[in-house]
């Protein structure tokens, strides 16, 4: 599709960095993290600036598997090796990182990250109860002290309830423009989906952020009522699970989309799984955001079945023809847990379903392109 | 094998309408000419240059029904070469183009297990003969052909001989699934003096197992078609039908059943 709106967002990420710099000479402090489960709202009640670090790109993993083992998963080694390397501006201009005990990789790459920068681990449980959900209340109080000492500022309830709102209605802007892919034809491919998705994480101002998805969201809608849209109705629609992807790492959803396939629904990280579930309002702010945190449905929980029903629902909704399931070589929770998904959405419906295991390399395009044609072949 | 589509198709000229598969593989090309049953079929070769391996099987199967270029209403491609043929109409993967030309053959299949040059398959087909579920190995040579070839290559044997070597042998177990790997125990196995004979019959075993192993990804259910340049040793297949506890349809001529499937999507697509 072509848009002013898409090259906005396509140009955003290389002039966030401008406004960063900007920022951080004024005195605002950024901090930078990894993962779905770093809850925003306390880092935006500090004042600070939230930058995601999660590394997409393939060129880095050199640098680290100096460190790392080679057969880790390729996200873990991009986003050490990136930071490591001092090739990433956002890592460089970040004050603190945030992290958590997700999976064993991650946990002991973190480790590492801690002798470059100052690093604030977040110890997550691995159960979504009530005993869980006390524990981990108690790691976001000790994350809300630290940012205060660091930061010297003081978060108060009020600041808390703004950032609250604030992330709410990103959440809202950003379900509301995915929801778009529920019309068929969708008028947005996934590619450029994925890139609105992606790039947005980077925008230093979340206001401004939520009205141009709201914006592209209203504009796309238009379009579909124009009959505007690079699908037909015979196109299969995909739903993507698993792993993290960005631009860089897109790979799978680029060969989906060039053989006639498109993804509508992204459930992952970046996707519908950050933004279906809101923080409740009303509640005591630190424990509704420990509360919606905890429950993201990440491979890392065990049992983590709200993740099959979330998918299942999300397959229900976007009417999808067939559900990929990407997980990363070296990554064995997510390639584990492809097992019980397959399983589970087979019970449920019988729905045509696909693992594909791999990394950033393209050194098995050819390979992926036949098991993806056939795979649309077969639900074609 | 009495196969045939029972009804013929003809052309707006009033003509039988005629269509050719060619499935390009990284060992060997293929082409099958079709009219509702097999008119002719050709195997070379795929070499360094796929594209003219594709051109030239295409040529020698018209001149096997004696036919030409223009009779062929359609042409359909498959395999990894399929993108380099400039002249197809329609290119289809491996996977759908199998699953149809093993229903065509043996119209009971619901399972086909295909070892490839680069790559080995099993594709679950449904009642309808459409395909419900595959799975193929990937990023590796254990359990395709490739493996095969460099574990004949170092016992110094033609794949007929490692099938006649492997029967009635107790085979010795070879732990690497790894083509390198299993490259260098088999030297260690042959530094013990381990007999030929055991190590063959101990290739065949890993062969059988990996394939074994794939299927453990998707219903496996009867009647299974073998299909691929393996399947012509018969060694080889009674030891994969009982690793699998079942009956394995053969083909007369397995490498074919890609391109014969081709041919047919093309058939019933016009
Ligand atoms: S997959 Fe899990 S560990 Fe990775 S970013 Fe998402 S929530 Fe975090
Ligand atoms: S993809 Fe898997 S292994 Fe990689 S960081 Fe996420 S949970 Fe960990």
């Amino acid at each position: 599709m072509e848009s002013d709106l898409l090259c906005e967002f396509e140009s955003l990420r290389a002039k966030s960095i401008t406004s960063i710099r900007a920022a951080k000479e004024e005195g605002r402090k950024v901090v930078g993290k990894y993962c779905i489960y770093s809850p925003m709202e306390l880092v935006l009640a500090a004042g600070a600036i939230p930058i995601p670090l999660c590394s997409t790109k393939q060129d880095p993993i050199a640098e680290a598997e100096k460190v790392l083992p080679r057969n880790l998963c390729p996200l873990i080694k991009s986003s050490y090796g990136y930071a490591a390397s001092g090739a990433c501006p956002y890592f460089n201009a970040s004050d603190l990182l945030i992290a958590e005990t997700t999976c064993d990789g991650k946990k002991k790459m973190y480790e590492l990250l801690s002798d470059i920068k100052p690093l604030h681990l977040l110890q997550l449980p691995q159960k979504q109860d009530e005993e869980a959900l006390q524990y981990w209340y108690g790691e976001i109080l000790k994350l809300k002290n630290r940012l205060e000492e660091d930061f010297s500022v003081t978060i108060t309830d009020h600041n808390l309830r703004e950032a609250i709102q604030l992330m709410n209605e990103e959440r809202r802007s950003l379900q509301d423009l995915q929801d778009i892919a529920k019309l068929k034809p969708s008028p947005i491919s996934g590619i450029d989906l994925l890139m609105v998705l992606y790039n947005r994480g980077f925008s230093v101002d979340k206001k401004e952020a939520v009205f141009m998805v709201d914006r592209l969201t209203l504009e796309l809608k238009e379009l579909y009522s124009k009959g505007v849209t690079p699908f037909t109705r015979k196109t299969p629609r995909i739903l993507l699970t698993g792993v993290p992807i960005g631009i860089g790492s897109h790979k799978v959803v680029q060969i989906i989309e060039e053989n006639g396939g498109n993804v509508v629904c992204f459930e992952s990280c970046g996707g519908y799984k950050a933004v279906y579930d809101r923080v409740d309002e009303e509640k005591e702010p630190l424990l509704a955001i420990a509360k919606k945190y905890l429950g993201t449905p990440c491979s890392c929980m065990s049992p983590n079945l709200a993740r099959f029903e979330l998918v299942e629902r999300l397959a229900e909704e976007f009417d999808v023809d067939g559900v990929v399931d990407l997980t990363w070589q070296g990554c064995h929770t997510y390639n584990i847990e492809s097992y019980s998904m397959k399983k589970y959405l087979q019970e449920k419906r019988n729905r045509p379903f696909l693992q594909i295991e791999t990394d950033y390399s393209e050194s098995d395009v050819e390979q992926l392109k036949v098991r993806i044609e056939a795979f649309l072949e077969m639900i074609n | 094998m009495v196969n045939k589509i029972d009804f013929l198709k003809y052309s707006e000229r009033g003509e039988v309408v005629i269509t050719a598969g060619i499935d390009v593989g990284s060992t060997a090309t293929k082409a099958v000419i079709f009219d509702g049953t097999i008119r002719s079929m050709a195997i070379i070769p795929t070499g360094w240059n796929p594209k003219e391996a594709g051109r030239n099987v295409f040529l020698e199967a018209l001149n096997e029904a004696s036919l030409q270029e223009q009779d062929i209403s359609m042409i359909v491609g498959t395999g990894y070469g399929r993108v380099s043929l400039a002249f197809i109409d329609r290119k289809v993967t491996e996977i759908t183009c199998h699953a149809k030309g093993a229903r065509f053959l043996f119209p009971q299949t619901r399972t086909v297990i295909d070892i490839g040059g680069q790559d080995s398959k099993v594709i679950a087909v449904g009642e309808d003969g459409s395909v419900v579920d595959f799975i193929m190995n990937d990023k590796c040579a254990a359990g395709t052909g490739r493996f095969l070839q460099v574990m004949t290559g170092i016992l110094d044997i033609t794949l007929d001989e490692l099938g006649q070597m492997a029967s009635g042998s107790k085979p010795v177990s070879i732990n690497s699934m790894c083509t390198v790997f299993a490259e260098s125990e088999i030297i260690g196995l042959l530094a013990q003096e381990v007999t030929k004979e055991a190590i063959a019959s101990g290739i065949v075993q890993t062969i059988a197992n990996k394939m074994l192993s794939l299927t453990s990804r998707v219903p496996c259910l009867e009647e299974i078609t073998f299909s691929g340049g393996v399947a012509n040793n018969p060694e080889i297949c009674a030891v994969l039908s009982s690793a699998f506890g079942a009956k394995f349809n053969i083909a007369h001529q397995p490498q074919i059943v890609g391109a014969l499937g081709a041919a047919i999507l093309g058939y019933e697509k016009l």
